[in-house]
């Protein structure tokens, strides 16, 4: 009895919950969107010509590269959009354009498609693109200089290299209820706290980040600043001051969190997280560069595999 | 389908939806024309040759015992009366292979007279040749394996997967036949502890049934034998072992009352209880005839299907999916369900981004991020040694959750297919 009708034939389980890579990765550019905006009211047109040429310069290496190596193409599912984005939040207003694109090709290409794309890279893509060009051309990101025509109702000054320059009192104009406002400079995404914790908190909500990262990197930066303070508090500024300057607020919600380059299992991701706050703070109290959350991030990149070895052990499992 | 919350902070609560309280309606199937019964052959090659003692044109009695050639405990009993009308071999999902048995029916029911004589002395060894083919298919094989040594049967009174409410309807409506199978699953198999798992909150009055009551969540994946068994016995099932190694069995809530109502009237109870849950996702209860094609249960319930729909037997997370509206119901459907092909969910080819979604929700904790890495890579035997294969219940969660909507759980099944292909192979060629 031949049946003229063809049915759908697969395995179980026939439910899905309705998740989805492209609704996580929009999700998180809608997250990001608050302290971008802020960025773009702060420095103008600058601002939203870095945005603008950062996110589509992505997509289109993310299509070019989709294309020469002959794989699907991806770009609809938001994450080289998000990539640019991110890699626009970290940069200054007045960044030049072939910095931005040579920046995005970095990220798409040596962060990202060289592995295999989404999901295959051991470090955040943009992280990897920020710390060679931070390497290669280091005094596109000294902020001081770059924002130098910039005039606003606080101290002009970028307060890491204020710190690391003229130690703990020069810093002492900052109030932390300022700096979370965004009365610094810095990134164009960077600087409005508030904007990223309230988008943080967003994506802790829904699923779409592990709070226990956040968490874990904040207080891994307090603590540590909080040591150094207590130890000599003429060099080392207290710990709201490392918490709200810089990229530590946006290193904490949108950098340590990326999927694939951080743990999955609940204490390797408490270790990850305050091991890069711990080392974040190390950087910046006694190392050379300003900020060290993009190093410290990367380093904690490279552990991401060995921690995710601490697990449970499985139900029933026999040795 | 259930979707997931906005917050997604929060673990899904994939809680069983309650039965409806009072009378069921329950519809009853008529008769076929034609039902067909299937016979799983042995996985062994030599014996592809294996058929059944039947050809066309022979007289069957409902309650007859048909038996494979090779192997008389792999048997079916006839739930209708009729002549066999054909005769074919029929094939599953993973190299399982059928003899399909289609049979004419005849309207008036004959009773088999062995199978009358046979349960007046019930003993272990009627359980064995005959009864494991009662509606609900009871685990009896499990009491004659080497070194079984069962000290423990539990009733299933919960449904163990969504869209099911077949379990709970016995519970509630069969409690007599209950009554009496747990009465005779005592003579049958001489074991003392009998244990009645049912839903938080359910009647009191059960303990009448002569079990032992216990309440078990009916939340999923809680329903399932593996995590049972921690529930009710506080017994972790080690990997690559059955709750039979253990000591216990599981008995579905049917098949103790279809033992009930064969021990009573001497007869073979051809029917079963199904769920059946149309497009428009109502649930309707039905009696049918073990064998009846799922085409007139759909057509007495007018449910319509086209093309690229999915049929399923079983429920979303564990059931399997048929090819065909001819195919029969088994012994152990407890529920058929139909989705559109706009409703079903499409599997991506996207590699794993590493959310994490899977190893917080796999109820055996298995770090199924990177399990599923060597899954597709074809690494069955690192997969298993160093990412716990073995150790997963077949919940169906994984992919359930998968972000990246990548078949994680279709890889896990291939890989222990796979791996007991591979060992089987070894061992013939040892």
């Amino acid at each position: 009895m031949p049946d003229s009708k063809k049915f759908i034939v697969s395995h179980a389980p026939f439910w899905h919950d309705g998740s989805h890579i492209t609704t996580r990765n929009y999700h998180t550019l809608l997250a990001a969107l608050p302290a971008v905006i802020f960025g773009m009211i702060q420095y103008g047109m600058p601002a939203v010509g870095v945005v603008s040429l950062a996110v589509s310069s992505a997509m289109i290496w993310e299509y070019l590269l989709n294309r020469i190596t002959r794989q699907p193409v991806t770009i609809g599912d938001g994450n080289a959009a998000l990539i640019g984005l991110l890699f626009a939040m970290l940069l200054p207003a007045t960044s030049p354009w072939w910095m931005v694109i040579t920046g995005t090709l970095v990220a798409i290409l040596v962060g990202k498609e060289i592995y295999g794309g989404i999901g295959g890279n051991p470090f955040h893509p943009t992280l990897v693109a920020v710390a060679i060009l931070m390497l290669s051309w280091k005094d596109l990101f000294d902020f001081d200089a770059a924002l130098v025509d910039y005039e606003f109702d606080f101290a002009v000054a970028y307060p890491l290299a204020a710190l690391k320059h003229f130690g703990a009192w020069a810093v002492e104009g900052f109030t932390p209820g300022g700096l979370l406002m965004g009365n610094q400079i810095g990134g164009i995404g960077s600087t409005f706290g508030l904007g990223i914790v309230a988008g943080g908190i967003y994506l802790a909500l829904r699923g779409i980040i592990r709070w226990e990262i956040s968490v874990s990197f904040l207080a891994g930066v307090f603590i540590t600043a909080l040591i150094f303070n207590l130890a000599d508090g003429a060099r080392y500024a207290g710990p709201l001051f490392h918490l709200f300057t810089g990229y530590t607020l946006i290193g904490a919600f949108f950098f340590a969190t990326e999927d694939s380059s951080s743990p999955v299992n609940f204490i390797p991701m408490l270790i990850y997280g305050a091991g890069g706050g711990i080392l974040t703070v190390l950087i910046r109290n006694i190392g050379v560069y300003l900020d060290g959350v993009v190093f410290a991030l990367l380093i904690m990149n490279i552990a991401n595999p060995l921690l995710d070895k601490l697990r449970p052990k499985a139900l029933g499992k026999v040795i | 389908m259930i979707k997931r919350s906005f917050l997604g902070l929060v673990k899904p609560k994939l809680e069983m939806p309650p039965v409806p309280e009072g009378r069921f309606e329950i519809k009853a199937v008529p008769t076929p024309g034609r039902v067909t019964l299937l016979l799983e052959k042995p996985k062994d090659p030599r014996l592809a040759s294996d058929t059944v003692a039947l050809s066309k044109g022979d007289r069957v009695k409902t309650g007859q015992k048909i038996c494979l050639s090779s192997d008389s405990t792999v048997y079916t009993l006839s739930p209708v009366t009729g002549t066999v009308f054909q005769v074919s071999p029929s094939i599953g999902d993973f190299g399982t292979t059928y003899i399909a048995v289609s049979i004419e029916v005849e309207p008036e029911d004959v009773f088999d007279e062995a199978f009358q004589e046979r349960m007046k002395q019930p003993d272990a060894a009627l359980a064995r040749e005959h009864l494991s083919a009662l509606p609900g298919s009871p685990p009896f094989g499990a009491f004659f394996r080497e070194n079984a040594s069962i000290d423990t049967l539990c009733i299933m009174g919960v449904d163990s997967d969504f869209l099911s409410t077949t379990q709970r309807y016995i519970l509630a409506h069969q409690r007599g036949a209950l009554k009496r199978g747990i009465d005779g699953l005592k003579t049958l198999t001489g074991v003392e502890r009998i244990v009645l798992a049912v839903p938080a909150g359910a009647d009191p009055q059960l303990v009448d049934l002569g079990a032992e009551v216990r309440e078990v969540f009916t939340r999923y994946p809680h329903t399932l034998p593996q995590l049972l068994m921690q529930t009710l016995f506080g017994q972790t099932v080690p990997a690559g072992k059955t709750c039979e190694d253990l000591g216990t069995v599981f008995f579905s809530a049917e098949a103790v009352a279809a033992l009930g109502e064969a021990m009573q009237h001497g007869r073979f109870p051809g029917h079963k209880v199904l769920t059946v849950t149309g497009k428009d996702q109502t649930a309707h209860m039905v009696t049918a005839r073990i064998g009846t094609p799922v085409r007139e249960i759909f057509n007495m319930l007018e449910i319509e299907t086209q093309e690229l729909d999915r049929i399923v037997f079983g429920g979303p997370m564990t059931g399997s999916a048929v090819y065909s509206e001819d195919q029969p119901i088994l012994p152990h459907t407890d529920a058929v369900f139909v989705q559109d092909r706009s409703r079903i969910p499409p599997i991506s080819q996207n590699p794993c981004i590493n959310c994490g979604e899977c190893v917080r929700i796999c109820p055996a904790r298995i770090p199924v991020n990177m399990l599923v890495r060597y899954l597709e890579a074809g690494r069955y035997d690192e997969a298993a040694d160093l990412y716990d294969l073995h150790c997963c219940i077949a919940c169906g969660l994984c992919s359930f959750v998968c972000v990246a909507r990548i078949p994680i759980f279709q890889y896990i099944r291939l890989g222990k297919y796979e791996l007991e292909r591979m060992h089987a192979a070894e061992a013939n060629h040892a």
